[in-house]
């Protein structure tokens, strides 16, 4: 009998690899939600801050890798739900534009665009839950 | 719609031999301004300019630099955005970089010069410095304050100025809004009718250039119903006011039902207007359709894309000029350089677009438009082009230079600045 040339710890690992590498991002969120997520980033917000989400000089500021869009889950929620205008600055760069408050979208919807976009323009974040959406929603409406 | 872009496209086409023939060689030809010393790598790539014109920079990195002025002297002044080492306003001594003045501790968009003044604005005040014999200002940090209290709330708070012969400045003030929602902008937000902004903005106001601390109330409601002026300028040929509008955003967004992408991106023009004394443009209850060449009513206030209504006697602009480019300067030509169909005709300059998306970005460049009378005498042209750095860039909205001011030299030069990186270009003619 031929003795093998490869040992049996090497080939599982190799096919261990080969599966990883097919999926190489495990925490992205269901195809179902980013699709979900894509339809309402390009009616609610694709205007503002483009199709590649990076924004436009001086008025409108990019969601990639920024603070907000990879931060704390509750100021994201309420960003998008109450609007948002104070002055901030990414990259030396500050924005003329208002953003507008978005309490039109439902907490599915909500929970949905955001997912979308914090999974897509490079980043790599959480998901954000309907029920997480909800929370926020009750507590601006308490004057939070 | 055929007819409008058609109209654009005839345009575009018909200036193609003239853009195509460009600065290139042209502007390696000496050019006969002896205060002109900086020679810029810049100047072999140039603008794209008609035949005969020739372009180079005079000045790179300033900063965001607004609206300009050039005296007499041929001295640059020109307006920040953003502080400079705590200076909102640069002056180019002989219109070049090697000697560089910096005061004014307030940024802002506006900047003009008039007998024997500099006047200059913030975003929420005007300013004026007197100048000496030698056109040098005379107390560089202590300007008399002329307008003062003015509405500044970020979005659209440009206070863009413009002097008449008869001792008066008209001052934009921008609404900051959209259309007058109760929520800016805001998806299901309706419009407020009456519209309480255009108490306080939203027009043009005129104010005495000589007497100090002016308010609001002290000054005339010039005009009303003007969402958002940055270029403006006061044409001596007919001694009337005439202003660039910049047209309302987000059809689409907010009004799925009646608007396509495509017809956000280019129904509600920008315009050219001519203001007479009580004039009232309409914001926020009427857009102008470019298409139907009608002021319609806007969405927020019961329109369709179909109903006129209210908007029926609303005047017209005299050039309808393709959504969203942003005309952020305009001037009319008074030199004896450019050939005879420039004399009294209108240069804008246009900033570029961002509401367009997803369709590709527009605007960065200057156009010309042929007057005669105070009256429109031509179809406008694309006059100067090559701001954007290429067209991918121009696609996405985020562009090498943006135009942003206009100013015509002492020689009838005209200069064109920039602020996104601060350049201030000199285009000449020779024939
Ligand atoms: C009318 C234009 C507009 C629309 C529509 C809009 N935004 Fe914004 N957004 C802005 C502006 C302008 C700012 C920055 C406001 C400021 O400077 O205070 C901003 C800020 C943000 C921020 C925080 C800053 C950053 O860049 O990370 C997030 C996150 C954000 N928007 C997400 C969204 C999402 C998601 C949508 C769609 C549901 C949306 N926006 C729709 C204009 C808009």
């Amino acid at each position: 009998m031929r003795r093998r040339l490869i040992p049996v710890n090497v080939v599982i690992a190799a096919l261990l690899f080969i599966l990883l590498s097919l999926d190489p991002d495990q925490t992205k969120p269901p195809k179902a939600v980013m699709d979900r997520g894509k339809v309402i980033y390009d009616k609610e917000c694709l205007s503002c801050h483009q199709a590649d989400g990076l924004g436009v000089q001086g008025m409108n500021p990019p969601l990639a890798k920024t603070k907000w869009v990879l931060g704390p889950k509750k100021q994201m929620i309420h960003i998008v739900l109450k609007g948002f205008s104070d002055p901030i600055e990414i990259n030396g760069e500050s924005f003329e534009n208002p953003m507008p408050p978005h309490h039109h979208l439902n907490d599915q919807e909500i929970s949905d665009v955001l997912t979308y976009v914090r999974n897509s323009f490079g980043n790599n974040a959480k998901p954000i839950t309907p029920a997480e959406v909800k929370k926020v929603r009750a507590a601006i409406a308490k004057g939070k | 719609m055929k007819t409008f872009s058609s109209i654009v496209t005839l345009v575009v086409l018909a200036t193609t031999p003239f853009l195509t023939t460009c600065a290139g060689d042209l502007a390696k030809k000496p050019i006969g301004d002896t205060t002109i010393n900086i020679h810029s790598s810049k100047d072999d790539e140039g603008l794209t300019l008609p035949s005969g014109f020739s372009s180079i920079v005079v000045a790179e990195n300033l900063g965001s630099v607004r609206h300009i002025a050039v005296n007499s002297n041929g001295d640059i002044y020109a307006k920040l955005a953003k502080l400079k080492d705590g200076n909102g306003i640069l002056e180019l001594k002989g219109g070049n970089t090697s000697n560089i003045i910096g005061f004014g501790n307030y940024p802002g968009t506006g900047i003009a010069i008039k007998n024997g003044y500099l006047y200059a604005s913030s975003n929420s005040a005007v300013y004026r410095y007197k100048l000496d014999g030698n056109n040098q200002v005379i107390n560089p940090d202590k300007p008399e304050t002329l307008v003062k209290d003015l509405t500044d709330r970020r979005q659209h708070n440009s206070k863009s100025i413009t002097l008449d012969n008869a001792g008066n400045i008209y001052v934009n003030i921008g609404a900051p809004s959209n259309s007058c929602q109760v929520e800016d902008r805001a998806v299901g937000s309706k419009g407020q009718d009456p519209c309480p902004i255009l108490a306080y903005a939203g027009g043009i106001w005129q104010f005495k250039a000589d007497k100090p601390d002016q308010t609001i109330s002290d000054g005339v409601h010039y005009a009303s119903g003007i969402r958002n002026t940055v270029g403006l300028d006061w044409n001596s040929a007919v001694n009337e006011l005439y202003v660039m509008q910049h047209g309302r955003d987000d059809l689409h967004r907010m009004f799925d039902q009646y608007y396509t992408v495509k017809d956000n991106a280019e129904i509600p023009a920008e315009e050219f207007l001519l203001v007479n004394k009580g004039d009232n443009f309409g914001w926020p209850y009427c857009y102008f359709d470019p298409k139907l060449d009608k002021k319609m009513l806007a969405p927020e206030y019961g329109g369709d894309g179909k109903i006129q209504g209210r908007c029926a006697d609303i005047k017209k602009p005299l050039v309808a000029f393709p959504a969203h480019l942003a005309p952020n300067a305009l001037l009319f030509y008074t030199g004896d350089q450019f050939p005879e169909k420039y004399k009294n005709g209108a240069f804008i300059a246009f900033h570029g677009s961002w509401n367009r998306a997803p369709e590709p970005q527009a605007g960065f460049f200057v156009a010309f438009v042929p007057m005669k009378d105070g009256k429109p005498n031509g179809n406008w042209e694309i006059f100067a082009e090559g701001f954007a750095g290429g067209n991918d860039k121009k696609a996405s909205g985020r562009v090498d230079y943006r135009p942003c001011g206009l100013a015509q030299g002492p020689d009838g030069s005209l200069y064109i600045s920039d602020d996104r990186k601060g350049n201030i270009w000199k285009i000449t003619y020779q024939k």
